[in-house]
């Protein structure tokens, strides 16, 4: 009786930490797209900058040594992408949410092309904190490593919480995404704002990406990112624009998503490729449940009448 | 009517100015560009062999284009292709196995219409999802296509696998018998043709009915669309249920032309290509036929690609992704060019 809730125990904390894990990477994107959207923006296109990341940043790890380097690397691309989309999406007459996905083609082909000869070597990978070594069982251990990106990412949330509601840029971007009338009206150049909104949120995805290769999974592979970089756009709305709340959701689909893995790990075999499902699920039925066909979501940017 | 010559010439000099950014990126990476486009045309187009190849690959990517095409002209942008090819191709298969014993021809339409029956279903509802609960319904096909992948994964590793299938784990045959045939003495088989059929219906549906009419009213203007009585949700289900039925052929195909089985060959990325041949033919049905047989040519001679020229098999990705890139770009060049209009008014 005793030993299996210790196991639910052990089950509670892998998944715990599996989320942590897991949902790293979909804090910094979501973070990401959540800047870019209150500009008034949707990037689709984080997908391919996801991708993208972690190939530079496993790339610049490899060749330099440093870690820390691999995911400047990767921050620096995803600034480059965010560019382009910021300038394709200025021009007249061309969708957004085009250029998005125009964009995750073209970052997950240049990824793959130059990714090949990155396939084979190993890099230096990020170090963690080892927040487990008061107990003795080994799964607490590794669930409690924790990686130093997730740090930053929590503390980055409230960070840029406070940047919307109290620094003149954050009152610049939220009034570019609220009403472009407005910002011209006040002297803003609107797409000044939304570009530099946009080049920000591709680095904090680009960053993202790294932690892929250079934390968990690891190592570069074709396989690596599969739509979290999408299910990041679904989770700001479900976020409502709110980047603590990003943070919360991130934890929320890190659990789903590590959820397949945990019960194989006890001996739950038989769904496996079902559960790979669940946080594509959980994706779509919170979009369900929380969007409205008529009124506007609370918190939306006024600018993005199109994410509804 | 105004007519011009825009929508031919922007979308070809789009495609030339993408060639040539790839060639500079293939050299770049070291490759010989010259001799790599040289490839491309011998791959896609340079003998009747591999033409056929080329049409072979074409058809799916008809289908498949529609299912972006017909949604966008009702403002929808629907990137759930895949998903519909995987759900319609898994569904295919099953019935295929369970009439296995029946006449080819009866066995072939059950499988036809009850793959473009699950497709349809599946791209409705997602447009019935964002009428009815506003969900976004670009991300919403998108997280259906890897639901469709996953259920398609759990069913071919699971309690459908033919157990004969070792490395790659598929459900059982549908039987050599019931196979889809080619076309004549060629090796394209009849899923081409069924591609131009359908590529030709919805033209005809789309440019010449009234139903096509208020689809393009209701694109254009949803308020004006519904304050002139016409039903715009009734408009956006039917053209969903159409888009998803031909993405949903397109895996029945797959099935009952090529493989016999369902398998992962299912998502080898038609759906993704198909969104990039809507784009390019700007939702036009008819030109899809053009643009599906050219990119059915980059696929074809891919491989031509790898062994010769020694490129991953992710270029023709870039390429594709430069492509897509180039082409909105270049949307927003509409307009900007009298002569391309005034000579019309001449002819």
């Amino acid at each position: 009786m005793n030993e299996t809730e210790f196991s639910l125990l052990n089950i509670l904390i892998a998944v715990i930490g599996g989320a942590i894990r897991v949902g790293t990477p979909f804090l910094f994107v979501s973070l990401g797209e959540c800047l870019t959207e209150r500009s008034g923006r949707i990037n689709l296109g984080l997908e391919g900058t996801l991708m993208m990341g972690a190939m530079t940043g496993y790339g610049a790890s490899y060749l330099s040594g440093s870690p820390w380097l691999g995911v400047m690397a990767a921050g620096m691309t995803g600034v480059i992408l965010g560019g382009v989309h910021a300038l394709l999406c200025q021009q007249q007459k061309v969708n957004d949410i085009a250029v998005g996905i125009a964009l995750m083609l073209l970052g997950t082909g240049l990824a793959f092309f130059l990714g090949k000869p990155l396939i084979q070597p190993t890099a230096a990978h990020l170090p963690s904190l080892h927040l487990g070594s008061w107990s003795d069982s080994p799964v607490i251990q590794a669930a409690l490593d924790i990686n130093v990106l997730f740090v930053i990412g929590v503390l980055l949330a409230p960070a840029m919480a406070w940047f919307f509601r109290y620094s003149r840029w954050g009152l610049y971007v939220r009034t570019v995404g609220e009403s472009a009338d407005a910002a011209r009206a006040m002297g803003l150049n609107v797409n000044r704002v939304r570009m530099y909104s946009t080049m920000a949120g591709g680095f904090l995805a680009g960053v993202g990406g790294s932690f892929l290769s250079l934390y968990y999974p690891g190592g570069w592979s074709e396989g690596l990112s599969s739509g979290q970089g999408l299910m990041a756009v679904a989770l700001v709305i479900f976020a409502r624009w709110n980047p603590v709340y990003c943070l919360y959701a991130s934890l929320l689909f890190g659990a789903a998503a590590t959820l397949g893995p945990t019960l194989q790990s006890i001996g739950m075999t038989w769904g496996y490729y079902l559960f790979h499902a669940a946080p594509y699920v959980l994706t779509l039925i919170i979009m369900i449940t929380t969007s409205s066909s008529t009124r506007l979501l609370s918190g939306m940017p006024g600018q993005l009448s199109n994410v509804k | 009517m105004m007519r011009s010559f825009e929508p031919i010439v922007i979308p070809i000099a789009a495609l030339l100015v993408s060639l040539l950014m790839f060639g500079i990126f293939i050299t770049a990476a070291g490759a010989d560009a010259l001799g790599v486009f040289e490839s491309m045309y011998r791959g896609a187009f340079g003998t009747w062999f591999s033409w056929q190849n080329t049409l072979v690959r074409a058809a799916p990517l008809m289908l498949t284009a529609l299912c972006t095409a017909l949604p966008a002209r009702i403002g929808l942008i629907i990137i759930g292709g895949e998903g519909a090819v995987v759900v319609g191709g898994m569904t295919a298969a099953l019935t295929g196995i369970v009439l296995t014993h029946a006449s080819p021809i009866v066995v072939l339409t059950a499988m036809a219409f009850m793959g473009m029956t699950t497709g349809g279903l599946w791209i409705a509802a997602i447009s019935a999802l964002r009428h009815y609960r506003g969900v976004n319904e670009t991300i919403s096909s998108l997280l259906l296509n890897y639901i469709a992948i996953a259920i398609m994964n759990f069913l071919v590793f699971g309690p459908l696998r033919d157990p004969e299938t070792l490395n790659k784990p598929s459900t059982y045959h549908i039987g050599e018998a019931n196979m889809l045939t080619e076309m004549g003495s060629t090796s394209i088989h009849w899923g081409f043709g069924l591609g131009v059929i359908a590529c030709v219906a919805l033209w005809v549906l789309m440019r010449h009915t009234p139903f096509g009419f208020a689809v393009d009213i209701a694109g254009g203007n949803v308020r004006a669309a519904k304050l002139s009585g016409l039903p715009v949700t009734r408009l956006m289900i039917i053209t969903s249920l159409l888009a998803g039925a031909a993405a949903g052929l397109a895996g029945m195909i797959e099935v009952a032309a090529v493989h016999g089985r369902a398998n992962s060959s299912l998502n080898a990325n038609y759906g993704y290509e198909g969104i990039l041949v809507a784009f390019i033919a700007r939702h036009n049905p008819l030109a899809i036929i053009p643009v599906a047989i050219l990119f059915g040519g980059i696929r074809a001679s891919s491989g031509l690609l790898q062994r010769d020229h020694d490129l991953p098999d992710a270029s023709s990705l870039v390429l594709q992704g430069i492509i897509f890139i180039v082409i909105l770009a270049s949307e927003t060049l509409y307009g900007r060019f009298s002569w391309l209009r005034a000579k019309e008014k001449t002819a």
